[in-house]
């Protein structure tokens, strides 16, 4: 484990040097990025210039459920964001070079990019971590401060793992790569919301089968002291640790799963 | 003439190879077109017209925008494939051929935006229809005006990727104005919200940029105004930018031409 740590930081290294020997053009990316993820909290913003309310929640709120979902969303995205490039190594035959290393599957396709210009997102969403943290009027107490790093390491392991776990469709169906951006990209826009506007059978799905409403909503109902309008039990609010456990082991065994049934194109 | 429709016609066809990706592609859009249909109705719950538009009228712009995220090209949709023949080089075997560049792309583009506007638009605008009420025009003449008008906005978003993609010529990767021009598109062509939701003044200044032509044009004229002579600016609006566009593309293209000829030897 220390030793796969010790490669990973060492590949992540020569990667991001890679990156900066360009600096106009990972500039220019970085800028691009911030300016594309800006637009989805200006559409937040938009709707507050609009209404004072949605669903109940005010336009610190929200913020504070965006900032969560965005920050954990971005680090996902920054450590495995390339997996939307899998179909292509499973097409192109370049997962069959993986398998041959004498290093895990999983690890060798997570490390082999490290998008700098990703960044650009993390930044973003703590921009507006720190306006949600000023516009809001929150009872702090230790938990509650201690419940922003954690949700956002959990929202993480659990975004990576419901992307990992799809991203197992492309050992069957090559050309699918957007039907799992549905849940990726759509999964993270949802979370930005408060659950409650959603209809039953989306509220459903993102609390019990792909648990994304523990990445921002739960933990912001705790961080607010906020009545739940879905009626659910109030220990649904510190679930999402054990919900990132539990993702990242079934998302392992999923992976390990479709490894064992894959049968190379022969390239 | 002949030349143009087959070019087209290859177009189409490119995309009617992989009809998987074009399921995947019909999901994602239907998945992204409940999320936003639910943020709006909750968004109503509170007020009952904004910026001209009432529950009925955001909700079809909603099944809209999803399709003309695929016809219009907003994100994806041959972004960068112009740019990465440009960087290998590869692009002097396609002016070598005796069919104009831009013409090609263009033609080729417009067979594209054909086979997502019958296997992506139009399947999921049936589903949006028969899942959520919204608002349907009645009269003919605006169906027809509201085709053109989705026309001329496949043609303003190729004159933007087109020039988008040239920068290649002259920077070494071309992946940072592509990021910014996809951020820039969807914001103020209103693919992420409304402009009618914007304050007065930005909304105002962004319906008259380019990206305004490329999904807020074609909305405007579905669900707003009366027939005449605001409509008749919108589209008039949306073929300058067209005709700009396309301009100064070819200039552009000349131009790289020339570095590209000097660089290559």
């Amino acid at each position: 484990m220390v030793e796969l740590a010790r490669i990973y930081v060492r590949l992540i290294e020569a990667r991001v040097r890679a990156q900066l020997e360009y600096r106009l053009s990972a500039a220019l990316q970085l800028l691009g990025v911030t300016i594309l993820t800006a637009g989805d909290f200006l559409a937040i913003a938009v709707i507050f210039a609009n209404v004072p309310e949605l669903g109940e929640w005010t336009v610190g709120e929200v913020a504070l459920l965006y900032a969560l979902a965005t920050i954990s969303f971005a680090f996902t995205d920054l450590v495995i964001g390339h997996l939307d490039l899998f179909p292509q190594m499973i097409r192109e035959g370049t997962f069959d070079q993986i398998l041959v290393r004498p290093l895990p599957s999983l690890f060798q396709v997570v490390a082999s990019d490290f998008a700098v210009r990703r960044v650009g997102k993390v930044l973003q969403g703590v921009a507006v971590l720190a306006y949600a943290l000023v516009v809001l009027d929150v009872d702090w107490t230790i938990g509650r401060v201690l419940t922003i790093p954690l949700a956002i390491a959990a929202g993480a392991v659990i975004y990576g793992a419901v992307w990992i776990a799809l991203a197992t469709v492309a050992f069957w169906i090559v050309d699918a790569m957007e039907l799992v951006n549905a849940f990726t990209y759509g999964g993270s826009f949802l979370s930005q919301y408060p659950i409650g506007i959603f209809a039953r059978w989306l509220r459903g799905l993102v609390v019990f089968v792909v648990p994304i409403a523990f990445v921002a909503y739960f933990p912001a109902l705790y961080i607010l002291g906020k009545e739940d309008t879905l009626g659910l039990p109030e220990e649904l609010r510190y679930g999402s640790p054990a919900v990132a456990v539990l993702a990242a082991f079934v998302a392992a065994a999923v992976w390990r799963n479709a490894v064992r049934h894959y049968r190379s194109a022969g390239g | 003439m002949r030349l143009s429709f087959e070019l087209a016609r290859r177009g189409y066809r490119r995309y009617a190879a992989y009809p998987g990706a074009t399921y995947a592609g019909l999901f994602t859009n239907v998945f992204f077109g409940f999320l936003i249909a639910y943020i709006l109705l909750a968004v109503y719950d509170e007020r009952d017209v904004i910026g001209g538009y009432d529950v009925r009228d955001a909700i079809a712009y909603v099944w809209i925008s999803q399709g003309m995220l695929a016809v219009a090209g907003l994100f994806g949709a041959g972004w960068w494939e112009l740019a990465r023949r440009v960087q290998t080089g590869d692009v002097a075997t396609d002016l070598q051929r005796p069919v104009d560049v831009q013409r090609a792309e263009l033609m080729q583009d417009l067979g594209r935006a054909g086979y997502q506007t019958l296997w992506r638009a139009v399947p999921q605008f049936l589903l949006g229809l028969a899942l959520f009420e919204l608002t349907i025009p009645d009269e003919a003449g605006r169906w027809l005006l509201f085709a053109l008008s989705i026309g001329l906005a496949v043609v303003v978003s190729f004159g933007i990727r087109f020039l988008v993609n040239l920068c290649a010529f002259w920077l070494l990767d071309y992946r940072g104005p592509v990021l910014l021009a996809i951020g820039v598109n969807l914001v103020l062509s209103g693919a992420i919200i409304p402009l009618a939701f914007f304050p007065e003044p930005l909304d105002a200044v962004a319906r008259l940029t380019p990206f305004a032509s490329l999904l807020q044009a074609p909305i405007d004229i579905y669900v707003g105004e009366p027939l005449g002579g605001k409509i008749a600016v919108v589209l008039a609006l949306q073929a300058s930018w067209a005709l700009a566009l396309l301009a100064v593309g070819r200039y552009a293209l000349a131009a790289g031409t020339r570095k590209l000829v000097l660089q290559g030897g």
